[in-house]
C-alpha cells in the first residue's frame, strides 16, 4: 500500500508559495461537509508583504508592451487548458457540481482569459481619444493603469469569479492582491500554480487565502494601494470609507458579473486613469 | 578622556613584527557560533512602545548619505533639507545625526544645514579604494576639515593590510587622525572604514578592528557601500564585541558604524538588538552607534507613519530619494 501525498495549499506572494507569516491554517470542507484540505490563513503581515512586492512589480509590468502583456495572458489561458482536469475535480469536490457544470465553469474561465488577453493592445484604440480643442493643439487622452489593486473575489465562485476579478486588473498593467473566496479557495491556489509557470513576472498577481473581513481594513486603509474591488466583502460600506483616505478607485459590490466567459471593458477602465496631453501643432 | 600607550597594549615597541604577533594572537572567530547568535537575535520581536523608541533612535543614529559621482550641490542641498525636516507631516520626527558626503560637497552641506546641530561627515583618503599616496590622503582630509567637516570617514589601505603590512595601515590612521586637527586645536571626529567585504575572513575583521582601535579613532565603520558585500549583522556583532572588549581593557569607548545595504526599518531594529545584547546600552546612542544609509530613512518614516496613523503608508507619502 502506498502512502498518499497530500497537497499543501499555500499563499502566492511575489511569485513564490510561502506559508502564512502567522503560521495559521484553516480547514476547508467539501460540499458534503467532510474535511478536504488545510489552507493557509493569510494575516495582516502577509497583506503588507504582498503590497510591497506588488508595488515593485507594477512598473515593470505596466512598462511591458501591450502586445507582450497579451502574449503572457494568452499563455495563461493555454496553461489553464492543460490543467483542466484538476480544476474540474476541485470544483466538483468543493461545490458538488456535475462534471458538465464544472467543465462549463472551466470553459468560462479560460474563455474569459482569452477575451481579456485580446484587450491589452486595444484599450487605447477604443477608449483613448484625440479630443477636438479650440486652438492649434493636439489634445490626446490615453488610459494608464492606476497601480496596485486590492480585490476581494466573489465568495460563491471558486474559479471563474476569481479569473474575472484578476484579469480586468492586470490587462492594463496593474498589479493585484487578490483575496480568494474563504470557503472555495482550492482552485485559486491551483490558478496560482498556473500563473507561476506562465511568464507572468513575480508580484504582478498575489493570491491570499483567508478571511476577507479580517484582511479588508488593512488593504482598504493602505496608502500604497490605488484601487479596491469590494465584490467579495461583507462590510463594503466601511471599507469604502477607509478607501477614501487616499482617494482609491472603488469597485462596488455587484458592479460587474463575474460568472461569464467575457468581462466588461468598463471594468477594465474602472481600474485605469485617464491622462491627457496637449501638444502644439506646427510645422 | 583616558588615553592608551599603544606599546603597553601591544606589549613591546611598535614594529610590523610586534603588531603582527599581537594581532595574530587574538582568538579566532567561531564562524558558526557568530552566525547562529546573530540569527537568533534577529528573530526578536520588538513591539509598540519599544518599536516607536527604536524607530526614533534609528533616525537619530543615521548618517544620511549620498556618495555618487553624479552628486551636485542641489542634490546635497535637498538631502540636507530632508535631514532638517525628515517628515513634514509629523514635526516630532527626530533629525538624523549627520549628512555624509564627499569632501568637495562639505561647504554646500554646511551652508544648507545652517545653524542646525546636524553634523557634516566627509569621506576622505581617496575613498572608496584608498589607493593614493599618504600625502594625497592627508591633503584630502585637511581639505574636508578646512571646509568645515565635523566628522571624517577614512578608509584603511586594504592592500597593505592583506599583505601583512600592519604597521603601514596603523601609521596611516595616525597620520590622518593628526590631519583631522583644526586650526583652533579641536579635532574632527574620525571614523575608520575597514571595508570588511574585502577582508575575506572574520579573523581578519577582528584583527583590523583591533589595529584600528590601537590608533584611538572615534568610530570603526564596516564598509564604504561601494563593494558587493557591505554591512552584515554578524560583522557588526563582531566589531561590537571588539569595541566592548577594548573598553573593558582600556576604558576607551569607541563607536561602531555599519554602512551599506541597510534598507529597511526591520533591519535597523535588528542591528539595535545586536548593539544592546553585544556591547550594551552604553552604545545605544548616536555618539557610539551610527547607521550609514540613504534609502533607510524613507522606510523608517513609513513605519513611523504606520505607528502614528494605524494604517500602512506608501512611497507617495515620503520624499523621493
Amino acid at each position: 500500500m502506498r502512502l498518499e501525498v497530500k497537497k499543501t495549499y499555500k499563499l502566492f506572494i511575489g511569485g513564490k508559495f510561502p506559508r502564512s507569516e502567522s503560521g495559521r491554517i484553516y480547514k476547508v470542507n467539501n460540499h458534503k461537509g467532510e474535511f478536504l484540505a488545510n489552507v493557509a490563513k493569510a494575516s495582516r503581515k502577509d497583506v503588507r508583504e504582498s503590497v510591497v512586492v506588488a508595488r515593485s512589480a507594477q512598473s515593470g509590468w505596466a512598462g511591458a508592451t501591450p502586445y507582450n502583456r497579451g502574449q503572457v495572458l494568452y499563455r495563461i489561458a493555454e496553461m489553464l487548458e492543460g490543467r483542466r482536469e484538476q480544476f474540474v475535480a476541485e470544483i466538483r469536490e468543493l461545490t458538488g457540481k456535475s462534471e458538465k457544470q464544472a467543465n462549463q465553469e472551466v470553459d468560462s474561465a479560460i474563455d474569459s482569459w482569452v477575451w481579456h488577453a485580446g484587450w491589452t493592445d486595444k484599450i487605447d484604440a477604443v477608449a483613448g481619444n484625440m479630443n477636438p480643442v479650440a486652438g492649434p493643439f493636439f489634445n490626446i487622452s490615453t488610459n494608464q493603469p492606476t497601480g496596485v489593486v486590492a480585490a476581494f473575489a466573489p465568495q460563491d465562485s471558486s474559479l471563474v469569479g476569481l479569473v474575472n476579478t484578476i484579469a480586468p486588473a492586470i490587462v492594463s498593467g496593474n498589479s493585484i492582491i487578490a483575496i480568494t473566496s474563504e470557503t472555495l479557495p482550492l482552485s485559486a491556489v491551483t490558478l496560482a500554480e498556473v500563473l507561476e509557470t506562465s511568464d507572468l513576472p513575480g508580484g504582478v498577481v498575489n493570491i491570499l487565502t483567508g478571511n476577507a473581513s479580517e484582511l479588508g481594513s488593512w488593504l482598504a486603509s493602505h496608502l500604497d494601494v490605488n484601487a479596491i474591488d469590494l465584490e467579495g466583502t461583507s462590510n463594503a460600506a466601511e471599507l469604502e470609507m477607509l478607501a477614501a483616505e487616499n482617494l482609491k478607485r472603488v469597485i462596488r459590490k455587484g458592479s460587474y458579473s463575474r460568472t461569464g466567459a467575457k468581462g466588461s471593458l468598463q471594468h477594465i477602465l474602472d481600474l485605469m486613469e485617464t491622462k491627457t496631453v496637449w501638444h502644439p501643432k506646427g510645422h | 578622556m583616558p588615553t592608551i600607550e599603544p606599546e603597553a597594549v601591544v606589549g613591546s615597541r611598535i614594529t610590523n613584527q610586534s603588531l603582527s604577533r599581537w594581532l595574530h594572537s587574538l582568538p579566532g572567530v567561531d564562524k558558526v557560533g557568530l552566525e547562529a547568535r546573530t540569527a537568533s537575535l534577529g528573530t526578536r520581536s520588538i513591539k509598540t512602545a519599544s518599536k516607536a523608541w527604536a524607530l526614533d533612535m534609528a533616525i537619530k543614529m543615521m548618517d544620511l548619505t549620498t556618495l555618487e559621482g553624479a552628486d551636485t550641490k542641489e542634490r546635497v542641498r535637498s538631502l540636507c533639507l530632508k535631514a532638517i525636516t525628515p517628515d513634514p507631516t509629523d514635526l516630532t520626527t527626530p533629525q538624523p545625526a549627520a549628512i555624509c558626503v564627499y569632501g568637495d560637497m562639505v561647504k554646500h552641506a554646511k551652508e544648507a544645514l545652517g545653524k542646525n546641530k546636524i553634523h557634516v561627515a566627509a569621506v576622505a583618503t581617496a575613498f572608496p579604494s584608498g589607493r593614493a599616496s599618504l600625502p594625497v590622503k592627508i591633503a584630502d582630509t585637511k581639505d574636508a576639515v578646512n571646509a568645515g567637516a565635523d566628522e571624517i570617514d577614512m578608509v584603511i589601505d586594504r592592500g597593505a593590510f592583506l599583505s601583512g603590512n600592519y604597521l603601514e595601515v596603523y601609521k596611516q590612521i595616525l597620520a590622518v587622525k593628526a590631519a583631522c586637527v583644526r586650526k583652533d586645536g579641536t579635532r574632527a571626529h574620525l571614523k575608520v572604514i575597514l571595508e570588511t567585504g574585502e577582508l575575506e575572513t572574520y579573523d581578519n575583521i577582528r584583527r583590523a578592528s583591533y589595529l584600528a582601535m590601537l590608533a584611538s579613532p572615534d568610530f570603526i565603520k564596516t564598509s564604504t557601500g561601494k563593494v558587493s558585500i557591505n554591512a552584515t549583522l554578524p560583522i557588526t556583532l563582531l566589531m561590537l564585541q571588539a569595541v566592548k572588549d577594548w573598553y573593558d581593557q582600556t576604558k576607551i569607548q569607541i563607536g561602531v558604524k555599519p554602512a551599506g545595504g541597510i534598507r529597511t526599518a526591520k533591519d535597523a531594529i535588528k542591528y539595535l538588538v545586536v548593539v544592546k545584547e553585544t556591547a550594551g546600552e552604553e552604545w545605544l546612542t548616536p555618539k557610539y552607534f551610527r547607521f550609514g544609509a540613504s534609502s533607510l530613512l524613507n522606510d523608517v518614516l513609513m513605519q513611523r507613519q504606520k505607528l502614528t496613523t494605524g494604517h500602512y503608508s506608501g512611497r507617495d507619502y515620503v520624499s523621493v530619494d
